[in-house]
């Protein structure tokens, strides 16, 4: 089973992100999308590193691929998705403004924020060009199976949300900007105080969401490494790593070492659980009851 | 033109209430997961979705049907049949947003007008005319991101027509791309067309201070005398970094009443109203008044303002994006 790391989701200065490469380069990971997922706004700050990211990346033999924005409303984000379409590199669409620009038959991956739900919907992208879909985060095991079935038969590799903050919802608000009392226009980039969002809590102080500008993740870390021979046996062909701000290169090195069968689930997990002291895990989108349930405790 | 009023409605009573209060256009869904409003007691089987559609066009309305949650990996027959049982049952158009059922819809129905569901987050006019072009759609109704001028920018570029809400619940995120119900609650939007569903829900009086749950969250707390609002995620209360209140949005409703005549002059078809689990009463009152406001606009006549706010949840309404600083 490969490995990709998924953009980074969260608004990080530009030496932190182009440090964030320089480390993957050097990480045992098959594919790295980068690029701006959740606002456009942040892009300036780092946009002028994509290419050297990109550079060392695939000089280190990793496949590197652009993701689209999430939600492109505004001119200026639909002018950004042109531009990217036509740029030549290989593209994640994650929001479908941009299928809508890429050259009639090219390829493409699609992300996790792209409903792909069901055999129909994954057939018909694989008949505009897809070659790679990320799966949305919430789909359980039982379609999972059935997907990359189908994804088998129609040629499409096949991608699940392995590791990290899960992405629950995207929206015009800028959450970040509003707690601060201002609009999204006129945000002052307030997401950039928080690497891995901000801590979103219930009125019992139980750690619930996270918030990340016009985006809203769990608190908790999925982790699919319990899930991980169940994954292989059904046939999908890769993990997603989502990038986090401390110990990112120590779990892609966990789950390197999960897919290659040299150490089992429950040290694996075991070990990630030190990496992120203080969040839980969470594995309930695949297997449990809910989205925040986690079974790895049980792992034995 | 006079605007579209497309009117909800859970049941066939409020489907006939509808219709005798003047809607121009009723939607509804099957009673399964095939739509966006699947909620217990909801909803139309095939033989009260074939009276209801008779009905309406006996009284000149029309009937769209959603099937607008995205159909299950290895289950998808359950979607196709409600397609062919819509089409058999008279519907004017399917409200779909999965793009397998569309393009399946595109294909063995073609006959069958197909409207881009909110669920499916059509945001730009580049999106809108591409759904346009791969699968002959010809209505979208927008989601709630968008403001007034950018909905009528959106009209000059695109053949589409335009359907938007204007009153009713509000959803504050991307619809069709949110999985918070299904994080707390595991029951999802997009796989069971439901969010924040009443199973989950719990009230806890703990001496005067009421608490209200969603999935054991405690998402709203009120002293004695308040009443809590029901716990719908997004706009529950809670608490990051120094602050603590209603982080997402506040327990508001959409009213865009007032901003008819923008929405009329940005060349808007269709003015959507929510609220399948409404009882008859409270839609036949919504759509008098907008009917009448419509009527007013084309007529030249002024507006009546503040006809809905009583209906509004807990009164406070909002206009959410069609105003750009709801961002």
């Amino acid at each position: 089973m490969e490995l990709t790391v998924g953009p980074n989701q969260f608004f990080w200065e530009a030496e932190r992100w182009a440090a964030l490469y320089d480390d993957l380069a050097a990480a045992p990971v098959d594919r790295v999308v980068l690029g701006e997922l959740v606002c456009s706004k942040r892009l300036p700050f780092y946009q002028d590193r994509i290419p050297q990211a990109v550079e060392t990346l695939a000089q280190a033999g990793k496949e590197v691929v652009l993701t689209s924005l999430a939600l492109v409303t505004l001119k200026r984000e639909r002018k950004l998705t042109t531009e990217l379409a036509e740029a030549g590199a290989l593209v994640e669409v994650n929001d479908l403004t941009a299928l809508a620009y890429l050259p009639e038959g090219a390829p493409f991956t699609v992300g996790p924020l792209v409903n792909v739900y069901n055999e129909t919907t994954l057939a018909w992208l694989a008949e505009k060009g897809a070659t790679r879909v990320c799966l949305p985060p919430e789909l359980p095991l039982s379609s999972i199976a059935v997907l990359a079935k189908a994804g088998a038969d129609l040629g499409v590799a096949i991608e699940v949300w392995g590791h990290g903050r899960v992405p629950l919802a995207i929206s015009g608000r800028c959450y970040h900007a509003r707690m601060h009392g201002r609009t999204k226009d006129n945000c002052q980039f307030a997401c950039e105080d928080d690497p891995d969002g901000l801590d979103v809590h219930t009125m019992d102080d139980q750690p619930f969401l996270a918030m990340n500008g016009v985006q809203t993740l769990s608190d908790s870390y999925a982790c699919a490494a319990p899930h991980v021979a169940a994954l292989e046996e059904a046939g999908v062909n890769a993990l997603r790593l989502s990038p986090q701000s401390s110990g990112f290169a120590q779990i892609c090195g966990l789950y390197r070492e999960l897919v290659d069968g040299t150490r089992d689930a429950r040290a694996i997990t075991a070990e990630i659980q030190q990496v992120e002291p203080g969040h839980s895990l969470s594995d309930g989108f695949l297997s449990g009851a809910r989205g925040v349930d986690w079974s790895g405790a049980t792992l034995h | 033109m006079v605007m579209e009023i497309v009117c909800p409605a859970g049941t066939p009573a409020a489907l006939r209430a509808a219709v005798k209060a003047g809607a121009h256009t009723v939607y509804c869904g099957f009673n399964d997961e095939t739509n966006a409003r699947n909620f217990p007691g909801l909803n139309f089987n095939r033989e009260e979705m074939r009276e209801g559609i008779a009905f309406a066009k006996s009284h000149g309305a029309k009937v769209l049907v959603a099937i607008n949650t995205f159909p299950r990996a290895g289950g998808e027959e359950m979607w196709h049949r409600a397609v062919a049982d819509a089409e058999a049952c008279g519907a004017h158009a399917v409200i779909l947003a999965d793009l397998g059922l569309l393009a399946y819809t595109a294909k063995t129905h073609p006959g069958l007008r197909r409207h881009l569901s909110v669920q499916a987050a059509a945001a730009n006019a580049d999106m809108i005319n591409f759904y346009g072009t791969e699968f002959g759609v010809k209505r979208v109704v927008l989601p709630r991101v968008l403001s007034v001028p950018e909905i009528a920018a959106i009209n000059k570029e695109t053949e589409v027509e335009t359907e938007v809400f204007v009153f009713g619940g509000l959803c504050v995120m991307a619809e069709g791309r949110c999985s918070l119900s299904s994080y707390a609650t595991g029951r999802s939007p997009n796989m069971n067309g439901v969010c924040s569903p009443a199973s989950h829900v719990e009230y806890e009086d703990n001496g005067g201070v009421l608490d209200a749950r969603l999935g054991g969250y405690t998402i709203h707390r009120v002293g004695k005398g308040e009443s809590a609002p029901y716990p719908t995620l997004c706009k529950g209360c809670f608490s990051a970094g120094e602050k603590t209140g209603h982080l997402f949005e506040d327990p508001v409703s959409l009213n865009a009443e007032a901003l008819l005549p923008e929405l009329q002059k940005a060349g808007v078809t269709a003015l959507k109203i929510e609220g399948r689990q409404r009882s008859r009463s409270y839609v036949a009152e919504v759509v008098r008044n907008f009917r009448a406001a419509v009527d007013a606009l084309d007529a030249g006549r002024p507006l009546p303002t503040g006809m809905l706010a009583r209906l509004s949840e807990g009164q406070a309404t909002t206009t959410g994006a069609y105003k750009k600083t709801w961002r």
